[in-house]
């Protein structure tokens, strides 16, 4: 190991800002992080080893004890739900002999949930050691398992298994643009940096992320900060769940991205840019790397771009399960090399990002619009959409409809229309940009997609009539709870507890009291956060107890108030101790009291 | 002309570079805090410190004051949400006062007292944490941490050692140690480090140095958490 160890660190030029990037690789040699590599790495990289063990614990995909050989995560989106994801689990966990949570005895193989993999229009899914596994079902289950069971090295595996399609079925604009590698770079040139960034401010484009914010407004902060060097970073986290048109443009588009971020390098005089790939994406990441050495090998990377004295390169990190590193100076942090914790803002990344330069952070689909808008100029672009909102959104729709997949649509085109294309039918409701927007009913069609109204980072999950409000939300408050950083009092504390509020009255032990609490609660949560995450955690239970309060009465008991606290599932273990099996013993020896003595002791109620 | 703020309309000066609470503590304003110590780096995670800046929800103790800032800091409806995060501090771990060694002596404790808190209001977690008394002199009980990280950052800061640090993502947030078993005995720390006097709570303690103020004499018998406060933070910014 220590060899191992050694020429990774080398591999890495003993940067402590590729601590994760090394951590990722020493997980997936060992299946967890062995004590003595964090000893070495301790030295090599010179970090303590609470900073170790810190980021090891903060990504889900990274562990201090052993799993499986083979580590499987099935993705826990909703939508994975919908298609029947809680039974395949009984299925895989009898099928290869694993609890879920659980390492077999044998040290074989590993069985967790993990939050969405993006893959929601073709699940139900999950992972194999970090690979994509589409469309899940028994008959395959039956296959993996057997593989498994046989330790077939993955590379092995039939290759359906990982088949993963990009499910385009309504291009416009951008997707279906005719796109040259370099032209965007040449109409710089020609154009002029200035120019092209007047185009992109005329263009009107705004974030694609969610927030919306002015991309060239956010650009010229970065190019007038003074500093010895910029950075360009692509966020390619694409966490929040039911978004996954990130993963088809990266897959199908990914010169486009590359060009952007270059575009963004001229501007802003970057000549070092990364692109942050989340840990579900591995199956992108060979790829994504040939693509950037075709770029180098055409001169539209590295030294002298297109011979105009203009240097800039693209690294790709990998992330290691963990949403919150979405949000930017989260990202920035795991960029570093550290846990993805949200910074301080003031400064914002413009001023103070990566390594302290100044940094323009981008979506995706931003940079691939910037590229086109510098080819095309940004009335091409600016003549679509709304007054507000200029040009096309990329929709990544999944959920109850009959051909879930990617959807792009001109700003203000209604949600009747997006239902009519996609096909679904009996809608009872729409969660409109993932668990952290909001959820919309079937009275409220004809609202525009548009950031004045319904604003999007591209998850549009449908929901027909047969699913149950409160199971949604249910797995929406689980989500946040799992993926709360846990920095800030609110959110780490808040979040759990709106998890316990929200089970109580999902099932079925709320009270009059309850549903109030909650609101409260939510409205804590929310207004004390220090980041976005917590900031729209509670939003699923806002908006949906906002437009069906009878759905939340109707799960209260008739009664005024029943404790969260299950007295009897506490003594499990007492219990256990004693030998005893009489659950629920206590209840008949306050009955006998009552019926002896009128009342009960204190004694028989605590 | 200095330039100013205003909090609860009261006119504050402040210098460039300042944050609304080194202003505020230097005018002799309170402004609620756990995580914030006027002479380490501000961390911004306990969200105490929450005011209200021109509308705006903003933790006092990285926020920079801007000329014309005009700050909420105490109103009801700020104090009713500082008392409940001090809830979800009380049912995050397992603080049991009149037990405590700190008693009388604790900022959480003292916190809870200002705001006016009388129960716990939200349901407990029970967390399973441990306590490392593994070191001759300094224990730790880690049902006491409420991950102010002021001990990473005196230690880290002040005593150039990195003993302590923050794990775990959310709920599972936890404290740990900077050593091979992850006990404290095998650290280099020293009962003169920083690190071992500036927890706010009973989480770090010095051995046998417990109940030894008499109650009466702690440091809140007498006083509110806001004179002792700017009692020594206004003194330690004039140094
Ligand atoms: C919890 C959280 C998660 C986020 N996840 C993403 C993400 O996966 N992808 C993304 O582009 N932006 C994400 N964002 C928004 C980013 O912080 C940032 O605004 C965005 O990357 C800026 O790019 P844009 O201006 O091109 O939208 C997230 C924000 C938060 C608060
Ligand atoms: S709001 Fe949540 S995710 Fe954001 S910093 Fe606070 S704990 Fe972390
Ligand atoms: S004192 Fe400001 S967040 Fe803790």
């Amino acid at each position: 190991m220590k060899q191992f160890i050694q020429d990774l660190v080398t591999k890495n030029h003993y940067k402590s800002t590729h601590l994760l990037q090394v951590l990722r690789d020493v997980q997936t040699r060992y299946h967890f992080i062995p004590e003595g590599a964090i000893t070495q790495l301790t030295e090599l990289l010179n970090v303590p080893r609470t900073q170790i063990i810190g980021v090891i614990e903060f990504y889900s995909f990274l562990h201090l004890h052993r799993q499986g050989h083979y580590e499987l995560l099935i993705s826990d989106s909703i939508t994975d739900h919908m298609l029947g994801k809680h039974e395949l689990m009984a299925y895989l966990s009898e099928k290869l002999n694993v609890g879920i949570g659980k390492v077999r005895e044998d040290g074989l193989v590993s069985l967790d949930n993990t939050s969405c993999s993006g893959m929601c229009d073709q699940g139900p899914a999950g992972l194999v050691n970090g690979h994509a596994l589409t469309r899940l079902d028994k008959s395959k289950i039956d296959t993996i398992a057997e593989l498994i069971n046989q330790e077939k090295p993955l590379d092995e595996w039939p290759t359906e298994l990982f088949a993963v399609a990009d499910n385009i079925y309504k291009p416009d604009l951008l997707l279906n643009s005719q796109f040259t590698p370099g032209a965007a770079i040449k109409a710089v040139f020609e154009r002029g940096i200035d120019a092209t960034l007047a185009q992109i401010n005329e263009s009107g484009l705004r974030g694609r992320g969610g927030a919306g914010f002015k991309t060239a407004m956010k650009w010229q902060f970065c190019k007038e900060e003074a500093s010895d060097q910029h950075y360009v970073i692509c966020n390619a986290d694409e966490g929040e769940p039911g978004t996954f048109k990130d993963r088809i443009l990266l897959n199908s588009y990914a010169d486009q991205v590359f060009e952007g971020m270059t575009v963004c390098a001229t501007i802003i005089g970057a000549t070092e840019g990364y692109l942050y790939l989340r840990g579900e994406y591995l199956h992108l990441h060979e790829p994504l790397l040939a693509v950037l050495q075709q770029r180098r090998d055409a001169g539209l990377l590295g030294k002298n771009i297109l011979g105009q004295n203009f240097d800039f390169d693209i690294h790709i990190h990998l992330g290691a399960g963990a949403y919150i590193c979405g949000e930017e100076s989260a990202l920035i942090e795991s960029l570093e090399g550290k846990a993805g914790i949200p910074r301080n803002r003031p400064p914002y990344p413009v001023t103070s990002g990566y390594m302290n330069k100044p940094t323009v952070v981008n979506n995706v689909e931003t940079f691939m619009a910037a590229a086109n808008i510098a080819i095309n100029g940004g009335a091409w672009f600016a003549n679509i959409g709304t007054e507000k909102s200029k040009g096309t959104k990329i929709l990544s729709i999944c959920g109850d409809c009959a051909k879930p997949g990617i959807y792009e649509y001109p700003f203000g085109t209604t949600v009747r229309e997006i239902l009519k294309d996609c096909q679904a039918e009996d809608v009872f409701g729409i969660q409109i940009g993932g668990p952290s927007g909001l959820f919309i009913s079937n009275q409220e069609l004809d609202r525009k997609l548009a950031f004045e109204d319904l604003a999007t980072g591209g998850s549009f999950i449908i929901f027909n009539n047969t699913r149950n409000v409160l199971d949604i939300v249910y797995n929406f408050t689980h989500f946040f709870a799992h993926e709360s950083c846990g920095f800030c009092t609110p959110c780490r504390v808040g979040t759990s507890l709106l998890k316990k509020q929200l089970d109580k009255i999902h099932d079925g032990h709320g009270s009059a009291g309850d549903i109030v609490a909650l609101e409260e609660l939510c409205q804590l949560v929310k207004n004390n956060s220090h980041c976005g995450l917590g900031q729209t955690a509670a939003n699923p239970i806002l908006t949906t107890l906002e437009r069906y309060p009878d759905l939340y009465e109707n799960q209260l008991k008739n009664i005024s108030y029943e404790p969260g606290f299950d007295l009897d599932g506490s003594l499990a273990t007492a219990r256990r101790m004693a030998n005893r099996n009489d659950a629920a013993a206590h209840l008949e020896q306050i009955e006998d009291e009552l019926a002896t003595h009128g009342t009960t002791s204190p004694g028989a109620q605590a | 002309m200095s330039k100013t703020i205003t909090i609860d309309g009261q006119v504050v000066p402040f210098e460039d570079g300042q944050t609304i609470m080194d202003a505020a503590t230097a005018a002799g304003v309170y402004i609620p805090h756990l995580c914030h110590h006027p002479e380490y780096t501000p961390h911004g995670s306990c969200k105490l410190c929450t005011v209200k800046v021109n509308g705006r929800n903003c933790s006092a103790c990285t926020f920079p004051a801007l000329e014309g800032q005009e700050v909420l800091n105490d109103t009801p409806d700020l104090n009713a949400d500082r008392q409940k995060i001090t809830q979800m501090l009380f049912v995050e771990g397992n603080h049991f006062c009149p037990s405590c060694e700190k008693t009388g002596n604790c900022q959480l404790q003292g916190l809870a007292y200002h705001l006016n808190m009388l129960d716990n209001h939200f349901p407990h977690f029970y967390a399973t944490r441990q306590v490392d008394a593994s070191h001759p002199e300094v224990m730790i009980d880690h049902n006491r941490c409420i991950f102010c990280t002021l001990c990473v950052r005196a230690s880290h800061e002040t005593d150039g050692k990195d003993v302590f640090g923050i794990s775990g993502r959310g709920l599972n947030k936890h404290l740990i140690i900077n050593s091979p078993s992850g006990e404290l005995k095998d650290t280099d720390i020293s009962i003169d480090d920083a690190a071992v006097h500036i927890c706010p709570t009973g989480a770090i303690l010095i051995k046998r140095t417990g109940y030894q103020i008499p109650i009466g004499q702690r440091i809140y018998d007498h006083q509110q958490i806001d004179q002792v406060s700017l009692a020594r933070e206004h003194h330690q910014d004039e140094q």
